[in-house]
């Protein structure tokens, strides 16, 4: 770990994007300076330090452990771990019910998203304010308070224990972000391609799916994977509503084993390592996007 | 919100939708968005309207799930306001608070304008992308595997803090983190400000960017110190997302449950609970579904009035400022 961040030292060229040119001056580098960038340095280590912590002990035996405990690097790699913990759990099953669960949400409340800000950014139908305020109050709103109700429901229509609900569930929540986030992007479509298209015959449903969905594409993109990982992340009505192991997903599944008799240390450390793996495999893929939008959902 | 002008060259006959970005081509007129609503709507309806009204008259009547709810007026009400445990509750919610939006608002302001001010210009901009997304990591994770990551760290036993406490010869500070009042909330509070630092940090750096480098300049020949242009100009230009952030952070700060689900379950005692755990606990092991109904609205309605609260002191910001200029 230390070697990246004296590495990452000299690549740093003086004249990277993000700084602005300025006057020589700012260029001289003080001792206060050094001394800030070594306690930016200090935080950063101290950040990522739990999960060297974790990726050392995933790998190690519990003797190992507890005779040179929690700092040392293993002896030599110890895999069972890992294999008891991912058997115990059938880990392939609960990342696909994850993926599963993730990206049906994903799509789904894309999908309404697209509908409801149709409506509301192009349509301009009356009221549109009151409605994305309204929508709002799902992603607002403690989950805790829709979910004995919810519980209930789904278990009249039994669709209790069952991925679909959840899917339901979170369709409506994520797509009240997606509303109103694209309903200020489509406000500002530009009427001249929509009047065009529209001189051309094209239906309202012709122009929504030929001329405003391909144009809006990369805001559908960004909102697509911020609802897939959202979703990826609930813990709550997963928890409540997938009880039996088969339908549990990753976080749920990992977090119900906590206290088990067959979590020892080095097995407890295996589990945080396959919980975060996951995660931190998507933040490597969408680091850019994932600045981009999260940025711009805090600024619209 | 409302950008287009009206065109005057559209067509009289359909002034209703005079307003609509698309010219009147489709059936029905305006009615015809209506029609993309409905599938919204009714999924709006099933999950979330009835369920959070059905919510509310669930918090008049006793009921364990079974047998008919049976409606018992205010006695819910009454019984929540002298709950001990249930203040205690929401003590703890401040905690998180202080945990969740004091510390990372605060720090993360700090952080980010010397990422971006210092570190970016003066060592470049890359090592502070670097830093930051170090900073944003534990930001990724579901929040249940990041309570696990650093409840491992302080297990009592032969845990890494207990260890290293021990390696620089504090042996003396070793301690049952999680598993001691005194500790347990202040651990939770640790989780969650690692899990939520990287958040301010990264929306403010982006904000930061609309600041004009000629007003820190000018500012700086005027004899301003750093601490002075941070205060009177990175502030007053970044405000609309510190309250952004500040609001979004205080809602999920009174939401919380993974962590606590996770590693303490509310306990040793009720150092640690929170409302959403006690009412998930009245729910689904006390079978009390009304008094668990009662607490869960009681916290909805608090975040509804923070958040119109809020709403409301950003819109007065916002007309002092304009004010000014």
């Amino acid at each position: 770990m230390s070697a990246t961040t004296t590495t990452a030292t000299p690549l740093a060229a003086p004249d990277r994007p993000v700084a602005p040119k300025t006057s020589g001056s700012h260029n001289r580098k003080t001792i206060g300076d050094w001394a800030i960038l070594a306690g930016a340095i200090v935080l950063g280590l101290l950040i990522f330090a739990p999960f060297v912590l974790i990726l050392m002990n995933s790998f190690k035996s519990p003797a190992d452990y507890a005779t040179s405990g929690p700092l040392s690097l293993p002896t030599q790699l110890y895999f069972d771990g890992i294999q008891a913990f991912w058997e115990r759990v059938e880990f392939p099953e609960k990342l696909w019910n994850s993926v599963f669960i993730s990206g049906m949400v994903a799509i789904l409340a894309v999908l309404i998203s697209v509908f409801n800000a149709f409506a509301i950014g192009i349509g301009r139908v009356k009221g549109r304010t009151w409605i994305i305020i309204l929508f709002l109050l799902a992603n607002m709103i403690p989950q805790e308070s829709l979910l004995y109700p919810l519980y209930y429901m789904f278990k009249q229509v039994g669709l209790y224990d069952n991925v679909w609900a959840v899917i339901i569930i979170f369709t409506v929540i994520q797509s009240a972000f997606g509303t109103y986030l694209l309903s200020s992007v489509y406000g500002t479509f530009p009427k001249e391609i929509l009047e065009a298209a529209s001189l051309d015959g094209a239906s309202r449903w012709q122009i929504l799916w030929r001329v405003i969905v391909p144009i809006s594409r990369p805001t559908l993109s960004v909102l697509v994977i911020f609802f897939f990982i959202w979703t990826w992340n609930e813990f709550l009505i997963p928890l409540t509503f997938l009880v039996s192991n088969a339908n549990q997903t990753v976080p749920v599944a990992i977090a119900t084993l906590q206290g088990d008799r067959l979590m020892d240390v080095t097995t407890t450390s295996a589990s945080a390592l396959l919980g975060l793996i996951p995660t931190l495999v998507f933040f490597l893929i969408f680091q850019r996007t994932l600045t981009r939008g999260i940025t711009a959902g805090a600024v619209k | 919100m409302v950008t287009a002008p009206v065109v005057a060259r559209r067509k009289a006959r359909a002034p209703s939708d005079a307003n609509a970005l698309l010219p009147n081509s489709g059936k029905g007129g305006r009615a015809g968005f209506w029609l993309y609503l409905i599938p919204g709507f009714v999924l709006f309806t099933v999950v979330i309207l009835v369920p959070l009204i059905w919510n509310i008259l669930l918090s008049f009547t006793k009921w364990r799930g079974i047998k008919p709810p049976e409606f018992i007026g205010l006695d819910n009400w009454v019984e929540l306001f002298q709950d001990e445990k249930f203040w205690t509750s929401f003590i703890n919610s401040v905690a998180m608070i202080v945990a969740m939006v004091i510390v990372p608002t605060l720090l993360g302001l700090f952080l980010a304008a010397m990422l971006f001010d210092l570190i970016g210009k003066k060592f470049g901009g890359r090592l502070a992308s670097f830093l930051r997304a170090t900073y944003y990591l534990p930001q990724i994770l579901p929040v249940a595997v990041a309570a696990i990551v650093i409840g491992w760290i302080l297990r009592p036993e032969n845990g890494a803090l207990n260890t290293i406490l021990e390696g620089v010869g504090l042996g003396d500070l070793q301690h049952n983190w999680l598993g001691s009042p005194d500790t347990a909330l202040l651990s939770i509070m640790f989780v969650m400000v690692w899990v939520q630092l990287g958040y301010p940090i990264v929306i403010f750096m982006a904000a930061l960017q609309r600041v004009d480098p000629e007003l820190y300049e000018a500012a700086e020949l005027d004899g301003a110190n750093w601490m002075q242009r941070f205060r009177w100009i990175t502030i007053s230009i970044i405000r609309p997302e510190v309250f952004v952030v500040t609001l979004t952070c205080t809602i999920a700060a009174l939401k919380v449950f993974g962590p606590i689900y996770t590693l303490t379950r509310g306990g040793p005692g009720t150092s640690t609970i929170v409302p959403s755990y006690y009412s998930y606990s009245e729910f689904f092991q006390s079978q009390q579904v009304g008094y668990g109904a009662t607490i869960a609205t009681a916290l909805t309605v608090v975040v509804v009035i923070l958040t119109i609260a809020f709403i409301k002191a950003q819109n007065r910001a916002e007309a002092a400022e304009g004010g000014r200029s």
